[in-house]
């Protein structure tokens, strides 16, 4: 207890909870109710963000460099084993709060909007309203089970909100392919604790840190262990290779899901976890490298598959999970450049978001017109688009925001925070050269993302409409309920950079000095890196350089009058038709790991061991056998004397040559 | 004063109220036994507090049965039963308001027996004399076969027999080793009793022999986890038994397998229970079941069978859990059971229900219902969620600290088991999907109706304790950590596991 606001913080995720309870207990009893629905969900969510910033200027006015802890119950006691539910004021988890309340503010609003007409709304609602409660579990618990409560429990969200229209085949199977290959994640997360727990003896952040240093060995295989395992648990749930593919299908939901849940704040909880574990990371070196690697992988290669792309949202869904094997590579690199990666998760979020929500417009209008033509063309095909500007100047002016923040454009949010990951990233190369070939596929990555990014702008707002001309004059802007979100998110696309300026152009560096704290204890354990202010300015011209080649190159190598409407166009052909479907991967995972499984499950264990074998051979064969004694014993009991009589006799005789034998 | 009789009473008012059931006009039968069952009920519930956690039996009944051979009604419970008794007075009467429209036919013979059934099963879980456990033993197996063989399914007669057959052959077994025991002791002593402290004061001079009564007491209790290859009986029993036999069977019965290795197997036999081959051979087969009852079930056309796999695969975990012998892994098994029972037994009663109105339990006569049924829906959901073990349910809680303290004995096999819980995902999530998601196929499912009032009340008590053993556990474990405690220290004397890490 401080006296102050931050002793309110339970407030935020109890106030999501009763919103989900009142939206929940409606869209069982009135279904049909909206008016209600929308005050509650968007009310407790805009209560949530002011709770937020009451905490947030409290604990800054506190001036501690040390967690504040709150415990308020007995959760799990046995023995040693103590967890508590408790929640954990400090500079890392009032960042995330802010993002997670604000960002999830401006999406419920917008939901209001978008699933106006939906026959679900309540349960919409009810939903999302849930997903904020573990959302705000994960990053405020203080201790690993909690953290991990929320990190299922978002998990639990996306499946129902990906899969929200489940009329939809299609739809339920995301959803489910979406938690199962999170739960290979937090299979890995759950030992990670398994082994935390047997070499601190606790599970709070706060004892398991102070611990570590005399616990493990640093460079030890226990610590590369737990956080290899912890890491395991990350490329679920943000989505790295090898455990990926469930995001882009993930676009099945609502789009202000895809923007919330799939962009803005759930796929970012691997980064939390690893930026909450620096010290573990910085401990184990091994570790950080192959986070930072399969974070460089995973960008570049998302990157590519985003080229090929034609559905709007898998676009967006492709470029997230490249945007985030970027703050992989920075939390992987550890130290002061969690900050970096910390960074990207907020500036991310807020163009990410914004470019999501305008895709939801996007759709929103493409619904609304082919609906007014009763075709069934696909409304999110962005070869069905183009010279969507004409009709929507709002949705596409901000969009174009977001994507020049994400291409790195100076002065805009992305170009920050991805020029501090880039520069931590090559100052480490130093000492050790693997990072620099980190620093390079993020190089590649910033091209390929400008490029692709200019691409699915020019496709679905510049040329030629290819919507159809009946269509056509039902193309509009979205309401403002809608429009006026993605304002705000345009404003922080353009200033999100003032958060964190660095000091090379004499800014305060604000976000990399309040994270110093989280990161101190691990900051020694690592290599010491600087970079000359020459080499900083040369790298930022580099980044700039990448980020114009992708857009003018998009904007002169692409021929925006050869498009052709989704339903008359030719398949790919060589290189872009892999792409197009992405490397195969889904095809390999189903011939390589599904099919056998269920085929053994089925044919060899089912219907061969367990009816065959043990059923059939032993169980009823016992029983065919004791049936068959009982036949033969039938044969002896005659009822006449002298054959029973006889018997005993050889009977006794033979036990009689026994014994003289 | 309570104290004192409350056991006692327990095991006779079912059968009192069993033989007035019997004899009531028939459409009273189903009233009288709720009556009679809430009654029970409300008697065990004092227990909570009577109840000082602490070590030794509590609420002791002593008195001379058969003297001549020194059989002794001697009933107690400790941390480890006291939550098996409760579970199942809590459980009986929404079986039996599960069973209200589910049987239509001789229910006078079905509600008394589900109350004699009530007395067999406390009885196994309170008895302190071998004899009079012995006895309870076969009391509850007799009104289960008559539950599956009279009122299930079409293929009702070879389950009953399969079930009867595999547990009375386990039990035939047991009852030899009960007499060695008996005569061990009482030719050391020249007592002759079958009193639980008497005989296990005893067993350190049994020698080689230990090991076939070992033997017995496994090959009983293995078949009622069921332990594979022994499982065999359960996916058949399952799909035949009625609704309330289902979940019974499932709730109880299959805890007096993993009770009976907590009660008697392992602490009457340690040296032969921690020997090193068969310390292998039970997390082997811990494991196998986990693993392979898990993707077997994944495979099943049949919802109950599904379940009843599942099954498999949760008592994995408590075996898993027992034989680690961490304070941990043991409280977490004694968890497991429960939650087992709550969730397992609510999914049967979900499947029951919808079976009620559609009359198929394949999973593919359903499909897109949500929309039909969508308070039904939202409660399989939930219900699913805790047996898979979702956190902030009670599933989680107990295979969460079955795994941890698992890996403190056994790294390698926890880390396995843990793999368990992205299978079972993989299993009740596709089998939810095609129940209540996907496309609304057939028009049949289109008028299903969605749950009644009654059937609410049978569910939403089973609700209530799937989220307070998620969030608020605590009362339980406090009561049974003691009793753990002094079962590893029984078994393992030395350091309790799991106190210092």
């Amino acid at each position: 207890m401080t006296g102050t606001a931050v002793d309110l913080i339970w407030l935020a995720p109890a106030l999501a909870l009763l919103g989900f309870v009142l939206n929940g207990t409606l869209a069982l009893a009135r279904p049909a109710t909206k008016t209600a629905v929308s005050i509650i969900g968007v009310g407790v969510l805009l209560g949530a963000f002011a709770i937020g910033i009451a905490v947030f200027r409290s604990f800054v006015a506190l001036h501690t460099d040390a967690p504040v802890v709150f415990q308020y119950w007995s959760w799990i006691p046995v023995g040693s084993l103590q967890v508590n539910v408790g929640f954990q004021v400090d500079q890392l988890s009032t960042v995330m709060l802010l993002v997670v309340t604000g960002v999830g503010s401006l999406i419920h609003i917008f939901s209001v909007g978008y699933m106006q007409e939906d026959p679900g709304y309540a349960r919409y609602f009810a939903y999302l309203n849930l997903f904020v409660f573990f959302m705000l579990l994960l990053v405020l618990g203080s201790s690993f089970p909690v953290m991990f409560v929320g990190w299922e429990g978002v998990g639990l969200c996306s499946y129902l909100l990906i899969g929200f229209w489940f009329s939809d085949k299609v739809n339920a199977d995301a959803g489910r392919k979406a938690f199962i290959m999170n739960r290979i994640g937090d299979f890995g997360f759950m030992v990670a604790m398994f082994m935390i727990f047997w070499s601190t003896g606790s599970l709070d952040f706060g004892t398991v840190f102070s611990h570590a240093p005399t616990a493990f060995v640093a460079g030890g295989g226990a610590i590369t262990a737990i956080t290899l395992f912890l890491f395991l648990g990350c490329t679920g749930k943000s989505a790295q290779i090898p455990l990926y593919t469930w995001l882009p299908d993930a676009m099945a939901g609502p789009t202000p899901v895809s923007a919330l849940i799939h962009a803005a704040t759930m796929v970012t909880a691997g980064v939390y976890l690893v930026a909450r574990c620096n010290l573990l990371f910085a401990m184990a070196p091994v570790s950080g490298a192959v986070v930072a690697g399969v974070g460089a992988l995973t960008a570049l290669f998302a990157a590519t598959i985003a080229l090929k792309q034609w559905d709007i949202k898998r676009v967006l869904a492709y470029s997230t999970i490249s945007q985030l094997g970027y703050m992989f590579v920075a939390v992987g690199t550890g130290g002061a450049a969690i900050s970096a990666g910390i960074f990207h998760l907020a500036t991310h979020a807020f163009f990410k978001a914004l470019l999501f929500l305008g895709s939801g417009s996007v759709i929103f209008a493409m619904h609304r017109a082919y609906h007014a033509s009763h075709s069934h063309e696909d409304a999110q095909d962005m070869r069905n688009m183009g010279g969507l500007a004409r009709h929507m100047p709002w949705t596409t002016t901000l969009m174009w925001i977001a994507t020049l923040a994400i291409a790195g454009v100076p002065p805009l949010s992305g170009f920050f925070s991805k020029d501090e990951i880039l520069t931590a990233v090559f100052a480490r190369g130093t000492p050790q050269p693997a990072w620099l070939v980190f620093g390079g596929l993020g190089l590649v990555t910033a091209l390929l993302t400008a490029f692709y990014m200019t691409r699915l702008m020019l496709y679905t707002f510049h040329g030629p409409n290819r919507t159809g001309g009946e269509e056509r004059r039902h193309l509009f802007e979205a309401p403002w309920i809608m429009t006026a979100p993605l304002l705000v998110l345009g404003l922080l696309s353009l200033a999100g950079g003032l958060l964190n300026v660095p000091e090379l152009y004499h800014g305060n560096a604000w976000l990399q000095h309040w994270l110093e704290p989280i990161s101190r204890s691990s900051v020694a354990l690592l290599p010491e890196t600087h970079l000359a202010t020459g080499t900083e300015w040369m790298l930022v011209g580099i980044a700039v350089a990448v980020a114009a080649i992708g857009i003018v190159g998009a904007w002169r190598l692409l021929n925006l009058e050869t498009i052709v409407p989704a339903h008359s166009a030719p398949a790919e052909r060589g290189f872009a038709r892999v792409l197009r479907n992405k490397w195969y991967v889904d095809e390999i995972y189903d011939a390589l790991i599904v099919r056998p499984i269920v085929w053994l499950s089925r044919e060899v264990l089912w219907k061969w061991i367990d009816q065959q074998v043990i059923d059939g051979a032993l169980v009823n064969g016992a029983a065919r056998g004791t049936r068959a004694v009982g036949w033969a014993n039938r044969w002896l009991q005659t009822g006449q004397v002298g054959v029973y009589v006889a018997v005993f006799l050889v009977g006794v005789l033979l036990l009689l040559w026994r014994a003289m034998s | 004063m309570y104290a004192t009789w409350v056991l006692t009473a327990l095991l006779a008012w079912p059968l009192i109220t069993g033989a007035i059931v019997m004899l009531v006009p028939s459409r009273m039968a189903k009233h009288v036994a709720l009556v009679a069952s809430l009654i029970e009920f409300g008697i065990s519930v004092p227990v909570w507090w009577t109840f000082i956690p602490g070590t030794g039996m509590q609420l002791v009944a002593d008195h001379a049965w058969i003297s001549a051979w020194g059989i002794r009604y001697t009933v107690g419970v400790d941390g480890i039963s006291l939550f098996l008794v409760l579970l199942t007075t809590f459980l009986m009467p929404l079986s039996i308001l599960g069973s209200w429209s589910y049987i239509m036919k001789r229910e006078n013979g079905f509600y008394a027996l589900l109350l004699v059934l009530t007395t067999g099963m406390i009885g196994v879980f309170v008895a302190l004399d071998l004899f009079l456990f012995y006895v309870m033993w076969e009391v509850m197996l007799i009104p289960m076969y008559f539950i599956i063989g009279v009122w299930g399914g079409d293929n009702r007669l070879y389950a009953a027999i399969k079930f009867f057959i595999y547990t009375f052959f386990g039990s035939l077994l047991m009852l030899v080793a009960i007499l060695v025991l008996y005569l061990h002791a009482g030719r050391e002593t020249g007592v002759y009793s079958f009193g639980y402290m008497h005989l296990l004061s005893h067993v350190a001079t049994l020698g080689s022999i230990a090991w076939w009564l070992f033997g017995a007491f496994f090959l009983a209790f293995a078949i009622k986890v069921p332990l594979f290859p022994l499982h065999t009986w359960l996916p058949d029993a399952h799909v035949e038994a009625p609704t309330a036999g289902s979940v019974i069977l499932a709730g109880i019965l299959l805890k007096m397998g993993t009770y009976g290795f907590l009660r008697f197997a392992l602490p009457f036999f340690p040296a032969v229970a921690l020997h090193q081959t068969v310390q292998l051979i039970i997390v082997v087969l811990s494991l196998i079941g986990i693993i392979y009852g898990g993707l077997v079930a994944m495979v099943q056309p049949d919802f109950k069978k599904l379940i009843a796999y599942s099954s498999v695969a949760h008592l994995g975990f408590v075996m898993l859990g027992i034989w680690a012998l961490t304070l941990q892994s043991v409280q977490g098994a004694l968890l497991v059971m429960i939650n087992h029972g709550i969730s397992t037994g609510a999914l049967f009663f979900l499947v029951g229900m919808i079976y009620e109105r559609r009359h198929s339990q394949l999973i593919e006569a359903y499909g897109g219902i949500a929309r039909v049924v969508p308070l039904f829906a939202a409660i399989l959901t939930v219900v699913s969620l805790s047996s898979i073990a979702l956190p902030g349910t009670n599933g989680f809680v107990g295979e969460f600290l079955v795994l941890l303290g698992a890996f403190r004995t056994y790294p390698v096999a926890a880390t396995i088991a843990t793999t368990g819980v992205i299978v079972a995902a993989a299993y009740l999530l596709t089998a939810l999907q095609r129940v209540i998601f996907n496309p609304l196929t057939s028009h049949e499912n289109e008028k299903l109706t969605d749950l009644t009032p009654r059937e609410l009340a049978v569910l939403v008590p089973l609700l209530v304790c799937i989220l307070w053993v998620g969030v608020y556990p605590k009362p339980f474990l406090r009561r049974m950590e003691p009793s753990a405690r002094a079962l590893i220290q029984q078994v393992r004397p030395g350091l309790v596991q799991g106190d210092a890490p």
